[in-house]
């Protein structure tokens, strides 16, 4: 029989320490809905999610009942609607968000990933039209999420796109000014986009993948804090092994959960992502891991080195637990999503300085951070090709995910409810970076040797 | 089939009795069982085969939880798969 030790160890995992799946997330390919005529073409798309993901839903139910693992949001993420909306060249392809938006109802998931443009090179037939279009996309629709790459390791980064997208969430957070700016919420700007990532706001479903796939995404910061706390006085190398061995059984869970769905779904594996996602719920966080190693809070110096080995640790002991690893792998920091990194924040420990520190070693970027409602959209851009270069210059995925909190100043705080959590507003460098980012233009890929 | 069931609680008489009785009722076969008790603390693991249990597995869950509830223990029950895969290589 199972070791008893093993089992109520487990048991405590899922009851007092938030050990959940954070999503299953189905990605669907909808290269095969294109059409001139853009109602028949979001028509198909209607038709093949709805199809497809039928009984996701139903079916992340059940494997969570069969288990006792808490299953806490099933999702689907769909190729670039860049791609599909080129075939109506001159039409608003917001019809094609409204079109996702319905097919998530239908479906009952909680989010769609996938009203996004990759443009790290330049723009391809479809995606100026869409990116124009994403506020008013995400104003009108509840459930779609969209992100924009604009930047890659082996492309460099396009500037044009990384000017336009500060506008972009500057818009998207106007027209959503009344429902906390929720627009910008669901907005993702990235460099090395992954194309099998399985979390919101970034998911969609890359060209290269199958035409329907199972992407699962684990969690529990809670866990590998309560295991670090039991641990006492290690050094950090037993810290190391610890973070490794919990993200081993994590891990395990989500394997196990993700070949499920896919065996009753009859859809193929894709890959289980390794990050540990923060809940604003308290003990859920990734910020109360740095501070069970030592640090007074999160933002203090040494929380970029923490960070770095928590990251790290996270993803060894991860990989060997599943057969296919891939997304964003590592630890999020999102702010308002993380009881530790809201205290931090409201304390001033926490800064948009450090925060971008941390991004150079951990999975993400800047993310869900709230900044004043009069910073200029160049600043934005300004945030964003920072973060792009970081990513870039590391060959690593970044992303930017600010919330310019519309009539809002620094002091106050935004409450987005559920899991996007809360915030208080954080202060943005003023000075202007106006020329710089109206030149336009590409950031020439980096050098991959002399690496200093 | 088979599943863990494990109860958590304050020691009183006849725990097993009720859990094993509940467990024929439904034609769930214990296989195996394991309890200590720490102190006041009653922990007990029940390996039970539940591929000809009477009612479904998230019937047979729902009815063992609200029982243990009304003795006052934490009654827990899940797939083995979950603690092999979390447990072993």
């Amino acid at each position: 029989m199972i070791n008893s030790h093993d089992i109520l160890e487990t048991i405590n995992m899922i009851d007092n320490e938030h050990l959940d799946v954070r999503t299953i997330t189905m990605g669907i390919s909808l290269l095969d809905c294109l059409d001139e005529d853009i109602s028949k073409a979001c028509d198909k798309v209607y038709d093949k999610i709805c199809r497809y993901a039928g009984d996701l839903v139903s079916t992340g139910e059940q494997i969570s009942k069969d288990y006792g693992i808490p299953i806490i949001n099933k999702r689907i993420s769909v190729t670039p609607i860049a791609m599909v909306a080129a075939a109506c060249p001159g039409k608003n392809p917001v019809a094609f968000a409204k079109a996702l938006d319905r097919a998530a109802n239908t479906t009952g998931v909680n989010f769609i990933g996938g009203y996004s443009s990759l443009v790290h090179k330049g723009f391809g037939p479809g995606d100026y039209n869409l990116i124009e279009s994403i506020p008013e996309a995400l104003a009108e629709t509840n459930l779609v999420c969209s992100s924009v790459n604009v930047g890659s390791t082996k492309a460099g980064i396009n500037m044009d796109a990384v000017e336009k997208m500060g506008r972009v969430i500057h818009e998207a957070a106007s027209l959503t000014k009344d429902r906390e700016c929720i627009g910008a919420a669901k907005l993702v700007v990235f460099c090395n986009a992954p194309e099998d990532n399985p979390f919101m706001a970034g998911a969609f479903h890359g060209p290269g993948e199958p035409d329907c796939v199972i992407n699962v995404g684990v969690s529990g910061p809670g866990v590998v804090r309560a295991v670090l706390a039991k641990a006492g006085d290690c050094d950090i190398t037993q810290i190391a092994d610890l973070i490794k061995k919990t993200a081993f059984k994590i891990t395990r869970m989500g394997q196990l959960v993700a070949q499920e769905a896919s065996r009753r779904l009859c859809v193929p594996f894709g890959i289980i992502d390794l990050s540990l996602a923060p809940t604003p719920a308290v003990g859920d966080s990734v910020a109360y891991i740095l501070e069970e190693m030592g640090l007074e809070s999160c933002g203090a110096h040494g929380t970029t080195a923490a960070l770095a080995l928590l990251n790290d640790a996270v993803k060894k002991g991860g990989v060997m637990a599943s057969s296919h690893v891939g997304g964003l792998s590592g630890a999020f920091i999102p702010v308002s999503e993380d009881a530790g990194m809201i205290k931090a924040a409201r304390s001033g420990c926490l800064t948009l300085n450090k925060l971008e520190a941390m991004t150079a070693v951990c999975s993400v970027g800047l993310d869900m951070i709230v900044i004043p409602g009069d910073t200029t959209p160049e600043i934005i851009s300004a945030i964003i090709a920072d973060e792009a270069a970081i990513g870039m210059v590391n060959s690593k995925t970044t992303a930017v995910r600010v919330i310019p909190a519309i009539g809002k100043k620094p002091g106050e705080e935004i409450d987005f409810g559920g899991l996007l959590g809360y915030g208080p507003i954080m202060e943005v460098n003023r000075s202007s970076p106006l020329k710089f980012i109206q030149r336009g233009g590409r950031i020439p890929a980096p050098l991959q040797s002399l690496k200093n | 089939m088979r599943a863990v069931i494990t109860v958590l609680g304050k020691d009183m008489v006849g725990i097993l009795a009720k859990v094993a009785t509940k467990c024929a009722e439904y034609d769930v076969n214990v296989v195996e069982v394991t309890q200590s008790v720490l102190q006041d603390l009653f922990a007990m693991i029940m390996l039970v085969e539940i591929s000809k249990s009477k009612v479904p597995f998230d019937e047979l869950v729902d009815s063992l939880k609200s029982m243990g509830e009304g003795m006052g223990m934490k009654v827990h029950v899940m797939h083995e798969d979950i603690f092999n895969s979390m447990h072993r290589i």
